[in-house]
Protein backbone atom coordinates (compact mmCIF):
# COMPACT_ATOMS: atom_id res chain seq x y z
CA UNK A 1 0.00 0.00 0.00
CA UNK A 2 2.84 2.33 1.08
CA UNK A 3 4.78 0.94 -1.70
CA UNK A 4 2.20 2.09 -4.37
CA UNK A 5 1.64 5.25 -2.97
CA UNK A 6 4.94 6.39 -3.31
CA UNK A 7 5.43 4.70 -6.61
CA UNK A 8 2.27 7.52 -7.42
CA UNK A 9 4.23 9.63 -6.04
CA UNK A 10 7.74 9.46 -7.82
CA UNK A 11 5.57 8.95 -11.36
CA UNK A 12 3.91 12.18 -10.61
CA UNK A 13 6.98 13.52 -9.79
CA UNK A 14 8.13 12.58 -13.12
CA UNK A 15 5.84 14.10 -15.24
CA UNK A 16 5.94 17.00 -13.42
CA UNK A 17 9.52 17.58 -14.70
CA UNK A 18 9.33 16.24 -18.02
CA UNK A 19 6.10 17.14 -19.44
CA UNK A 20 4.83 13.99 -21.85
CA UNK A 21 3.97 16.63 -24.51
CA UNK A 22 7.30 17.31 -25.17
CA UNK A 23 7.83 13.78 -25.46
CA UNK A 24 6.05 12.35 -28.91
CA UNK A 25 7.31 15.86 -30.89
CA UNK A 26 10.38 15.85 -33.14
CA UNK A 27 12.60 17.47 -30.42
CA UNK A 28 12.80 16.81 -26.75
CA UNK A 29 11.71 20.77 -25.14
CA UNK A 30 12.59 19.44 -21.62
CA UNK A 31 16.26 18.44 -22.86
CA UNK A 32 16.61 21.43 -25.11
CA UNK A 33 15.53 24.18 -21.83
CA UNK A 34 18.50 22.59 -19.92
CA UNK A 35 20.85 24.53 -21.34
CA UNK A 36 18.90 27.74 -20.89
CA UNK A 37 19.04 27.04 -17.02
CA UNK A 38 22.77 28.32 -16.62
CA UNK A 39 21.85 32.28 -17.41
CA UNK A 40 17.96 32.31 -17.21
CA UNK A 41 17.96 31.00 -13.63
CA UNK A 42 18.14 27.14 -12.55
CA UNK A 43 14.03 26.80 -13.03
CA UNK A 44 14.12 29.45 -15.55
CA UNK A 45 12.56 32.21 -13.35
CA UNK A 46 15.19 34.79 -14.66
CA UNK A 47 18.20 36.03 -13.13
CA UNK A 48 19.26 40.18 -12.46
CA UNK A 49 18.15 41.58 -16.28
CA UNK A 50 18.38 37.90 -17.67
CA UNK A 51 14.43 37.43 -18.30
CA UNK A 52 11.91 34.96 -16.81
CA UNK A 53 10.68 31.99 -19.70
CA UNK A 54 8.23 30.68 -17.31
CA UNK A 55 4.77 30.79 -19.33
CA UNK A 56 6.16 32.71 -21.73
CA UNK A 57 3.59 33.47 -24.57
CA UNK A 58 3.82 30.40 -27.27
CA UNK A 59 3.21 32.99 -30.11
CA UNK A 60 5.54 35.64 -28.61
CA UNK A 61 8.48 33.28 -27.74
CA UNK A 62 8.23 32.24 -31.57
CA UNK A 63 8.59 35.74 -32.62
CA UNK A 64 11.16 37.31 -30.11
CA UNK A 65 13.51 34.24 -31.69
CA UNK A 66 12.63 34.83 -35.51
CA UNK A 67 13.61 38.67 -34.28
CA UNK A 68 16.96 37.51 -32.53
CA UNK A 69 17.76 35.40 -35.59
CA UNK A 70 17.52 38.20 -37.82
CA UNK A 71 19.15 40.91 -35.78
CA UNK A 72 15.72 42.17 -35.65
CA UNK A 73 15.78 42.53 -32.25
CA UNK A 74 18.52 44.32 -29.78
CA UNK A 75 20.70 41.49 -28.23
CA UNK A 76 24.12 40.97 -27.37
CA UNK A 77 24.26 37.12 -26.97
CA UNK A 78 20.66 35.81 -28.20
CA UNK A 79 20.97 36.54 -31.36
CA UNK A 80 24.13 34.39 -31.75
CA UNK A 81 22.74 31.51 -30.08
CA UNK A 82 19.37 31.48 -31.55
CA UNK A 83 20.92 30.89 -35.03
CA UNK A 84 22.16 27.34 -33.22
CA UNK A 85 18.61 25.79 -33.28
CA UNK A 86 16.69 24.19 -35.86
CA UNK A 87 12.80 25.03 -36.23
CA UNK A 88 12.14 21.56 -34.43
CA UNK A 89 13.70 22.84 -31.60
CA UNK A 90 12.49 25.87 -31.28
CA UNK A 91 9.04 25.37 -31.91
CA UNK A 92 9.90 22.68 -28.86
CA UNK A 93 10.95 25.23 -26.67
CA UNK A 94 8.24 27.39 -27.36
CA UNK A 95 6.19 24.37 -26.30
CA UNK A 96 8.14 23.87 -22.91
CA UNK A 97 8.15 27.62 -21.71
CA UNK A 98 4.83 28.08 -22.74
CA UNK A 99 3.87 25.23 -20.44
CA UNK A 100 5.94 26.10 -17.32
CA UNK A 101 4.05 28.04 -14.67
CA UNK B 1 25.71 3.12 10.49
CA UNK B 2 28.79 2.77 9.16
CA UNK B 3 29.97 4.01 5.23
CA UNK B 4 30.64 0.27 4.12
CA UNK B 5 26.83 0.11 4.26
CA UNK B 6 26.32 -0.02 0.60
CA UNK B 7 23.63 2.10 -1.25
CA UNK B 8 21.73 -1.03 -1.78
CA UNK B 9 21.61 -2.01 2.02
CA UNK B 10 20.37 1.16 3.17
CA UNK B 11 17.67 1.51 0.49
CA UNK B 12 16.72 -1.99 1.77
CA UNK B 13 16.66 -0.90 4.83
CA UNK B 14 14.68 2.44 4.05
CA UNK B 15 12.76 2.26 1.59
CA UNK B 16 9.70 0.26 3.64
CA UNK B 17 10.05 3.25 6.31
CA UNK B 18 8.11 6.12 7.13
CA UNK B 19 10.62 7.80 7.93
CA UNK B 20 11.48 8.21 4.58
CA UNK B 21 8.77 10.29 3.85
CA UNK B 22 9.49 12.58 6.40
CA UNK B 23 12.49 13.71 5.16
CA UNK B 24 11.99 16.61 2.54
CA UNK B 25 12.52 15.87 -1.25
CA UNK B 26 14.23 12.36 -0.28
CA UNK B 27 11.81 9.47 -2.13
CA UNK B 28 13.59 6.14 -2.27
CA UNK B 29 10.72 4.40 -2.49
CA UNK B 30 12.19 1.72 -5.36
CA UNK B 31 15.50 2.57 -5.74
CA UNK B 32 15.17 1.26 -9.23
CA UNK B 33 19.28 1.97 -9.55
CA UNK B 34 21.92 3.26 -7.74
CA UNK B 35 23.80 6.36 -9.27
CA UNK B 36 27.12 7.17 -7.76
CA UNK B 37 28.66 10.67 -9.08
CA UNK B 38 32.86 11.27 -8.31
CA UNK B 39 33.71 14.82 -8.04
CA UNK B 40 31.47 17.34 -6.79
CA UNK B 41 31.85 20.35 -9.26
CA UNK B 42 30.76 21.67 -12.76
CA UNK B 43 30.00 18.28 -13.92
CA UNK B 44 28.80 16.05 -11.04
CA UNK B 45 26.80 18.53 -9.30
CA UNK B 46 24.85 19.36 -12.70
CA UNK B 47 24.34 16.17 -12.83
CA UNK B 48 23.69 15.02 -9.27
CA UNK B 49 20.83 17.80 -8.80
CA UNK B 50 19.61 16.80 -12.68
CA UNK B 51 19.23 13.39 -11.75
CA UNK B 52 17.60 13.90 -7.97
CA UNK B 53 14.76 16.47 -10.02
CA UNK B 54 14.34 14.27 -13.03
CA UNK B 55 14.72 10.63 -11.59
CA UNK B 56 13.31 10.57 -8.24
CA UNK B 57 12.78 6.58 -8.27
CA UNK B 58 16.98 6.13 -8.61
CA UNK B 59 19.02 7.01 -5.30
CA UNK B 60 22.28 9.46 -6.16
CA UNK B 61 25.13 9.63 -4.41
CA UNK B 62 27.86 12.08 -4.84
CA UNK B 63 31.80 11.86 -3.15
CA UNK B 64 33.50 15.20 -3.47
CA UNK B 65 36.76 15.95 -1.11
CA UNK B 66 36.45 19.25 -0.71
CA UNK B 67 33.46 19.93 1.55
CA UNK B 68 32.59 23.06 -0.13
CA UNK B 69 33.28 23.97 -3.73
CA UNK B 70 35.83 26.91 -4.87
CA UNK B 71 34.43 27.72 -8.54
CA UNK B 72 37.32 28.45 -10.75
CA UNK B 73 35.14 30.77 -12.67
CA UNK B 74 34.90 34.17 -11.32
CA UNK B 75 38.22 33.61 -9.34
CA UNK B 76 40.10 35.91 -11.77
CA UNK B 77 37.15 38.99 -9.92
CA UNK B 78 39.54 38.09 -6.54
CA UNK B 79 42.30 39.38 -8.40
CA UNK B 80 40.79 42.03 -10.07
CA UNK B 81 38.84 42.94 -5.93
CA UNK B 82 35.78 42.68 -7.45
CA UNK B 83 35.06 39.40 -5.48
CA UNK B 84 35.61 37.88 -2.14
CA UNK B 85 36.38 34.37 -1.46
CA UNK B 86 33.52 33.41 0.22
CA UNK B 87 31.04 35.03 -2.72
CA UNK B 88 32.55 32.10 -4.79
CA UNK B 89 32.38 29.20 -2.40
CA UNK B 90 29.30 26.87 -2.25
CA UNK B 91 27.62 24.70 0.34
CA UNK B 92 26.62 21.12 -0.79
CA UNK B 93 23.69 21.48 1.55
CA UNK B 94 21.03 22.31 -0.99
CA UNK B 95 21.85 19.16 -2.95
CA UNK B 96 21.56 17.40 0.42
CA UNK B 97 18.35 19.13 0.90
CA UNK B 98 17.30 17.41 -2.23
CA UNK B 99 18.32 13.77 -1.35
CA UNK B 100 21.64 13.32 -2.73
CA UNK B 101 23.77 11.40 -0.44
CA UNK B 102 26.77 13.63 -0.32
CA UNK B 103 30.26 11.86 0.99
CA UNK B 104 33.33 14.14 1.67
CA UNK B 105 35.97 11.42 0.77
CA UNK B 106 38.43 11.41 -2.09
CA UNK B 107 37.13 8.29 -4.45
CA UNK B 108 40.63 6.15 -4.62
CA UNK B 109 40.19 3.33 -7.28
CA UNK B 110 37.85 2.03 -8.98
CA UNK B 111 37.13 -1.25 -10.00
CA UNK B 112 34.59 -1.21 -13.44
CA UNK B 113 34.29 -4.74 -13.37
CA UNK B 114 32.95 -4.89 -10.24
CA UNK B 115 30.98 -1.30 -10.48
CA UNK B 116 32.36 -0.85 -6.88
CA UNK B 117 34.47 2.36 -5.81
CA UNK B 118 36.98 2.52 -2.76
CA UNK B 119 37.22 5.26 -0.56
CA UNK B 120 40.17 7.16 0.82
CA UNK B 121 38.67 5.93 3.98
CA UNK B 122 38.81 2.57 2.86
CA UNK B 123 34.66 2.51 2.35
CA UNK B 124 33.40 0.81 -0.99
CA UNK B 125 30.45 2.10 -2.65
CA UNK B 126 28.55 0.04 -5.04
CA UNK B 127 26.62 1.46 -8.33
CA UNK B 128 25.04 0.41 -11.90
CA UNK B 129 26.64 3.59 -13.04
CA UNK B 130 28.67 5.94 -12.60
CA UNK B 131 29.16 9.24 -13.51
CA UNK B 132 33.02 10.42 -13.24
CA UNK B 133 33.34 14.12 -13.39
CA UNK B 134 37.02 14.54 -12.02
CA UNK B 135 38.08 17.72 -13.51
CA UNK B 136 41.86 17.96 -14.70
CA UNK B 137 45.25 16.93 -12.77
CA UNK B 138 48.25 19.09 -13.06
CA UNK B 139 51.77 17.96 -14.86
CA UNK B 140 54.17 18.45 -12.43
CA UNK B 141 57.51 18.82 -13.93
CA UNK B 142 56.27 19.41 -17.48
CA UNK B 143 57.53 22.49 -16.83
CA UNK B 144 61.08 21.79 -15.17
CA UNK B 145 61.18 22.72 -11.80
CA UNK B 146 57.43 23.61 -11.43
CA UNK B 147 56.02 20.66 -8.74
CA UNK B 148 53.67 20.96 -5.71
CA UNK B 149 56.29 22.79 -3.95
CA UNK B 150 56.92 25.22 -6.31
CA UNK B 151 53.05 26.23 -6.89
CA UNK B 152 54.03 27.81 -3.18
CA UNK B 153 55.48 30.23 -4.70
CA UNK B 154 54.42 30.57 -8.27
CA UNK B 155 50.72 29.82 -7.16
CA UNK B 156 49.06 28.06 -10.53
CA UNK B 157 45.10 28.93 -9.05
CA UNK B 158 44.47 26.74 -12.11
CA UNK B 159 42.07 24.51 -9.47
CA UNK B 160 39.87 25.94 -6.93
CA UNK B 161 40.30 23.56 -3.91
CA UNK B 162 40.35 25.03 -0.55
CA UNK B 163 40.77 28.47 -2.23
CA UNK B 164 44.39 28.63 -1.01
CA UNK B 165 45.92 29.23 -4.45
CA UNK B 166 43.82 32.24 -5.56
CA UNK B 167 44.04 33.70 -2.30
CA UNK B 168 47.84 33.65 -2.66
CA UNK B 169 48.16 34.72 -6.03
CA UNK B 170 46.02 37.46 -4.81
CA UNK B 171 48.09 38.30 -1.60
CA UNK B 172 51.60 38.16 -3.70
CA UNK B 173 49.36 40.90 -6.01
CA UNK B 174 49.17 43.14 -3.24
CA UNK B 175 52.48 42.39 -2.07
CA UNK B 176 54.25 43.24 -5.73
CA UNK B 177 56.39 46.32 -5.54
CA UNK B 178 55.98 49.72 -7.05
CA UNK B 179 56.59 49.18 -10.71
CA UNK B 180 56.83 45.36 -10.26
CA UNK B 181 56.70 42.51 -12.94
CA UNK B 182 54.01 39.51 -13.17
CA UNK B 183 54.58 36.91 -15.17
CA UNK B 184 52.16 34.44 -16.35
CA UNK B 185 53.19 31.08 -17.94
CA UNK B 186 50.20 29.48 -20.48
CA UNK B 187 50.00 25.96 -21.54
CA UNK B 188 49.27 24.80 -25.42
CA UNK B 189 45.66 23.37 -26.12
CA UNK B 190 43.64 21.47 -24.67
CA UNK B 191 43.37 22.65 -20.96
CA UNK B 192 40.84 23.89 -18.53
CA UNK B 193 39.00 26.93 -19.78
CA UNK B 194 40.34 28.37 -22.83
CA UNK B 195 39.78 31.96 -21.81
CA UNK B 196 40.44 31.67 -18.25
CA UNK B 197 44.07 32.76 -18.75
CA UNK B 198 43.29 36.19 -20.57
CA UNK B 199 40.44 37.01 -18.30
CA UNK B 200 43.10 37.07 -15.31
CA UNK B 201 45.61 38.98 -17.20
CA UNK B 202 42.91 41.74 -17.36
CA UNK B 203 41.79 41.19 -13.91
CA UNK B 204 44.98 41.56 -12.79
CA UNK B 205 45.12 44.46 -14.70
CA UNK B 206 42.38 46.22 -13.47
CA UNK B 207 43.59 45.95 -9.43
CA UNK B 208 47.40 47.43 -10.58
CA UNK B 209 45.59 49.96 -13.06
CA UNK B 210 44.40 51.32 -9.58
CA UNK B 211 47.14 49.84 -7.13
CA UNK B 212 50.27 50.18 -8.90
CA UNK B 213 49.87 51.76 -11.98
CA UNK B 214 53.86 51.57 -12.97
CA UNK B 215 53.75 47.82 -13.02
CA UNK B 216 54.27 45.26 -15.48
CA UNK B 217 52.46 42.10 -17.07
CA UNK B 218 54.27 39.77 -19.10
CA UNK B 219 52.13 37.27 -20.48
CA UNK B 220 54.43 34.09 -22.07
CA UNK B 221 51.98 32.10 -24.11
CA UNK B 222 52.88 28.35 -25.32
CA UNK B 223 50.31 29.42 -28.35
CA UNK B 224 50.44 31.68 -31.47
CA UNK B 225 46.63 32.88 -30.73
CA UNK B 226 43.84 32.52 -28.03
CA UNK B 227 40.12 32.51 -27.17
CA UNK B 228 38.47 35.85 -28.31
CA UNK B 229 41.70 37.08 -28.66
CA UNK B 230 40.61 40.96 -30.63
CA UNK B 231 38.47 41.09 -28.04
CA UNK B 232 40.71 40.73 -24.96
CA UNK B 233 43.26 43.10 -27.14
CA UNK B 234 41.38 45.46 -27.65
CA UNK B 235 39.84 45.99 -24.09
CA UNK B 236 44.05 45.29 -23.16
CA UNK B 237 44.40 48.58 -25.07
CA UNK B 238 41.88 50.49 -24.22
CA UNK B 239 41.80 49.78 -20.42
CA UNK B 240 45.59 49.32 -19.49
CA UNK B 241 47.95 51.09 -22.50
CA UNK B 242 51.24 49.39 -22.37
CA UNK B 243 51.01 47.52 -18.93
CA UNK B 244 50.26 44.17 -20.86
CA UNK B 245 53.00 42.57 -22.67
CA UNK B 246 51.74 39.08 -24.47
CA UNK B 247 54.62 36.89 -25.67
CA UNK B 248 53.36 34.34 -28.42
CA UNK B 249 55.25 30.79 -29.14
CA UNK B 250 56.53 32.10 -31.79
CA UNK B 251 58.39 35.18 -30.07
CA UNK B 252 59.60 32.51 -27.69
CA UNK B 253 56.63 32.85 -25.47
CA UNK B 254 57.14 28.93 -24.64
CA UNK B 255 58.20 28.55 -20.92
CA UNK B 256 60.19 25.32 -20.18
CA UNK B 257 61.54 25.90 -17.14
CA UNK B 258 61.10 27.84 -13.59
CA UNK B 259 63.54 28.79 -11.10
CA UNK B 260 61.02 29.91 -7.99
CA UNK B 261 64.40 30.49 -6.04
CA UNK B 262 65.52 32.98 -8.15
CA UNK B 263 61.82 33.68 -9.39
CA UNK B 264 62.51 32.95 -13.24
CA UNK B 265 60.81 31.89 -16.25
CA UNK B 266 63.12 30.69 -18.79
CA UNK B 267 61.81 30.42 -22.27
CA UNK B 268 62.87 27.88 -24.98
CA UNK B 269 65.60 29.43 -26.67
CA UNK B 270 67.05 29.98 -22.49
CA UNK B 271 66.29 33.58 -22.81
CA UNK B 272 66.06 34.41 -18.31
CA UNK B 273 62.90 36.31 -17.12
CA UNK B 274 63.40 37.71 -13.63
CA UNK B 275 59.83 38.49 -12.45
CA UNK B 276 58.21 39.78 -9.24
CA UNK B 277 55.59 37.35 -8.66
CA UNK B 278 54.79 34.26 -11.64
CA UNK B 279 51.54 32.42 -12.42
CA UNK B 280 51.94 29.56 -13.68
CA UNK B 281 49.07 27.46 -15.30
CA UNK B 282 50.95 24.14 -16.03
CA UNK B 283 50.29 21.67 -18.82
CA UNK B 284 47.32 19.25 -17.98
CA UNK B 285 45.36 16.04 -17.74
CA UNK B 286 42.60 14.11 -16.78
CA UNK B 287 42.45 13.73 -13.00
CA UNK B 288 44.57 10.68 -11.67
CA UNK B 289 41.51 8.68 -10.81
CA UNK B 290 40.26 8.84 -14.65
CA UNK B 291 44.27 7.76 -15.46
CA UNK B 292 44.87 4.84 -13.05
CA UNK B 293 41.51 3.59 -14.30
CA UNK B 294 42.95 3.21 -17.23
CA UNK B 295 40.40 5.14 -19.10
CA UNK B 296 42.72 7.71 -20.96
CA UNK B 297 44.35 7.36 -23.71
CA UNK B 298 48.15 8.24 -24.45
CA UNK B 299 47.07 12.00 -24.28
CA UNK B 300 46.15 11.90 -20.85
CA UNK B 301 42.56 12.39 -21.78
CA UNK B 302 39.53 10.59 -21.44
CA UNK B 303 37.77 9.60 -25.13
CA UNK B 304 34.41 8.92 -24.84
CA UNK B 305 31.51 8.31 -26.86
CA UNK B 306 29.78 11.63 -27.53
CA UNK B 307 26.01 11.15 -27.71
CA UNK B 308 26.28 8.93 -24.03
CA UNK B 309 30.17 10.23 -22.59
CA UNK B 310 30.23 6.26 -21.67
CA UNK B 311 33.95 5.86 -21.62
CA UNK B 312 35.13 3.87 -24.42
CA UNK B 313 37.57 1.51 -22.15
CA UNK B 314 34.68 0.73 -20.20
CA UNK B 315 31.02 0.44 -19.68
CA UNK B 316 28.70 2.13 -17.23
CA UNK B 317 31.43 5.08 -16.51
CA UNK B 318 30.24 7.96 -18.08
CA UNK B 319 32.93 11.04 -17.58
CA UNK B 320 32.02 14.19 -18.48
CA UNK B 321 33.75 17.49 -17.36
CA UNK B 322 37.46 18.53 -18.60
CA UNK B 323 38.70 15.10 -18.23
CA UNK B 324 37.08 13.78 -21.29
CA UNK B 325 37.91 14.39 -25.01
CA UNK B 326 35.03 16.88 -25.86
CA UNK B 327 36.70 18.48 -29.27
CA UNK B 328 36.36 21.31 -30.24
CA UNK B 329 33.96 21.88 -27.17
CA UNK B 330 35.86 23.60 -24.82
CA UNK B 331 36.82 22.70 -21.37
CA UNK B 332 34.46 24.88 -19.62
CA UNK B 333 32.26 24.59 -16.82
CA UNK B 334 28.92 25.44 -18.82
CA UNK B 335 30.35 22.23 -21.34
CA UNK B 336 30.60 20.10 -18.13
CA UNK B 337 27.01 21.10 -16.99
CA UNK B 338 25.27 20.86 -20.06
CA UNK B 339 26.92 17.85 -20.94
CA UNK B 340 26.33 16.51 -17.15
CA UNK B 341 22.81 16.60 -18.21
CA UNK B 342 22.67 14.41 -21.75
CA UNK B 343 25.25 11.66 -19.82
CA UNK B 344 22.44 11.38 -16.74
CA UNK B 345 19.74 10.39 -19.16
CA UNK B 346 22.43 8.14 -21.19
CA UNK B 347 23.34 6.25 -18.05
CA UNK B 348 19.77 5.86 -16.56
CA UNK B 349 17.76 5.12 -20.00
CA UNK B 350 17.89 1.52 -19.09
CA UNK B 351 16.39 1.83 -15.58
CA UNK B 352 13.97 4.24 -15.50
CA UNK B 353 12.72 3.01 -18.88
CA UNK B 354 12.91 7.23 -19.91
CA UNK B 355 15.03 7.24 -23.34
CA UNK B 356 18.36 9.07 -23.84
CA UNK B 357 18.74 11.96 -25.54
CA UNK B 358 19.49 10.99 -29.17
CA UNK B 359 19.99 14.32 -30.86
CA UNK B 360 21.54 16.33 -28.37
CA UNK B 361 22.75 19.66 -28.63
CA UNK B 362 25.46 20.73 -26.16
CA UNK B 363 25.48 24.73 -25.17
CA UNK B 364 28.54 26.84 -24.35
CA UNK B 365 28.45 30.12 -23.43
CA UNK B 366 32.08 31.52 -21.64
CA UNK B 367 31.73 35.03 -20.21
CA UNK B 368 34.90 36.94 -19.45
CA UNK B 369 35.27 40.15 -17.42
CA UNK B 370 38.10 42.40 -18.94
CA UNK B 371 37.72 45.20 -17.19
CA UNK B 372 35.40 47.03 -14.69
CA UNK B 373 31.38 47.36 -16.35
CA UNK B 374 33.27 45.37 -19.90
CA UNK B 375 31.93 41.98 -20.20
CA UNK B 376 32.57 39.82 -23.56
CA UNK B 377 31.83 36.55 -24.26
CA UNK B 378 31.74 33.53 -26.74
CA UNK B 379 28.62 31.23 -27.37
CA UNK B 380 28.57 27.98 -29.69
CA UNK B 381 26.18 24.97 -29.73
CA UNK B 382 27.27 21.59 -30.61
CA UNK B 383 25.64 18.24 -32.32
CA UNK B 384 27.09 14.91 -33.23
CA UNK B 385 28.94 14.83 -36.47
CA UNK B 386 30.14 11.87 -38.59
CA UNK B 387 33.49 11.47 -36.89
CA UNK B 388 32.16 12.88 -33.05
CA UNK B 389 30.93 16.47 -32.26
CA UNK B 390 30.88 19.62 -34.55
CA UNK B 391 29.73 23.37 -33.96
CA UNK B 392 26.36 24.21 -35.35
CA UNK B 393 27.52 26.44 -38.42
CA UNK B 394 26.53 29.85 -38.88
CA UNK B 395 25.71 30.31 -35.47
CA UNK B 396 27.39 31.53 -31.98
CA UNK B 397 30.44 33.45 -31.80
CA UNK B 398 31.94 36.16 -29.90
CA UNK B 399 30.89 39.62 -28.89
CA UNK B 400 30.76 42.20 -31.37
CA UNK B 401 34.13 44.09 -32.16
CA UNK B 402 34.41 47.76 -31.86
CA UNK B 403 35.75 50.67 -30.12
CA UNK B 404 34.66 51.64 -26.50
CA UNK B 405 33.14 54.53 -27.32
CA UNK B 406 30.20 52.70 -29.68
CA UNK B 407 30.05 49.04 -27.24
CA UNK B 408 30.06 50.90 -24.31
CA UNK B 409 26.71 49.58 -23.34
CA UNK B 410 26.68 46.29 -24.98
CA UNK B 411 30.36 45.93 -22.49
CA UNK B 412 28.28 46.86 -19.53
CA UNK B 413 25.27 44.18 -19.92
CA UNK B 414 27.38 41.14 -21.07
CA UNK B 415 29.60 42.33 -17.73
CA UNK B 416 25.81 42.15 -15.85
CA UNK B 417 24.76 38.95 -18.11
CA UNK B 418 27.81 37.59 -17.18
CA UNK B 419 27.17 37.92 -13.39
CA UNK B 420 23.61 36.47 -13.54
CA UNK B 421 25.46 33.64 -15.56
CA UNK B 422 27.52 32.70 -12.65
CA UNK B 423 24.71 32.86 -10.30
CA UNK B 424 22.29 31.02 -12.39
CA UNK B 425 24.33 28.21 -13.36
CA UNK B 426 25.72 27.41 -9.89
CA UNK B 427 22.23 27.29 -8.80
CA UNK B 428 21.60 24.59 -11.21
CA UNK B 429 24.78 22.84 -10.01
CA UNK B 430 23.71 23.59 -5.66
CA UNK B 431 20.35 24.73 -5.17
Amino acid sequence: MMRQKLLAAAVAITCAGWPLTALGDDADGHMLAQACAGCHGADWGGQGPISDLRGYDHEAFLRAWAEFQADERPATIMNRIARGYSEAEIAALADYFSSLE
Amino acid sequence: MTRFLTRRQFGTLVSASAATLAMPGILRAENTGRLLIIGGGFGGASAARFARINYPDVSVTLVEPQTSFVTCPYGNLILGGKRALSDITHSYDGLRARGVDVIHDRAQEIDADGHRVTLASGDVLDYDKLILSPGIGLRWNAIEGYDEAASEVFPHAWWGGDGSQISLLRAQLEALPEGGVVGLAIPDNPFRCPPGPYERISMIAHHLKQANPTAKILAFDAKEGFAKQGLFENAWAELYGDMIEWIPASGDGRIMRVDPGNKLFISEFGEEHSVDMGNVIPPQYAASIARDAGLANDSGWVPVDPRTFEAEAASDIHVIGDANIGTPMPKSGYIANSTAKTAVTAALAEMSGRPAWDDPVYFNTCYSHAGEDYGISVAATFRLSEDGIAATPDSGGVSLQGDLSEMARTRRLEARYADAWYDSITDDMFS
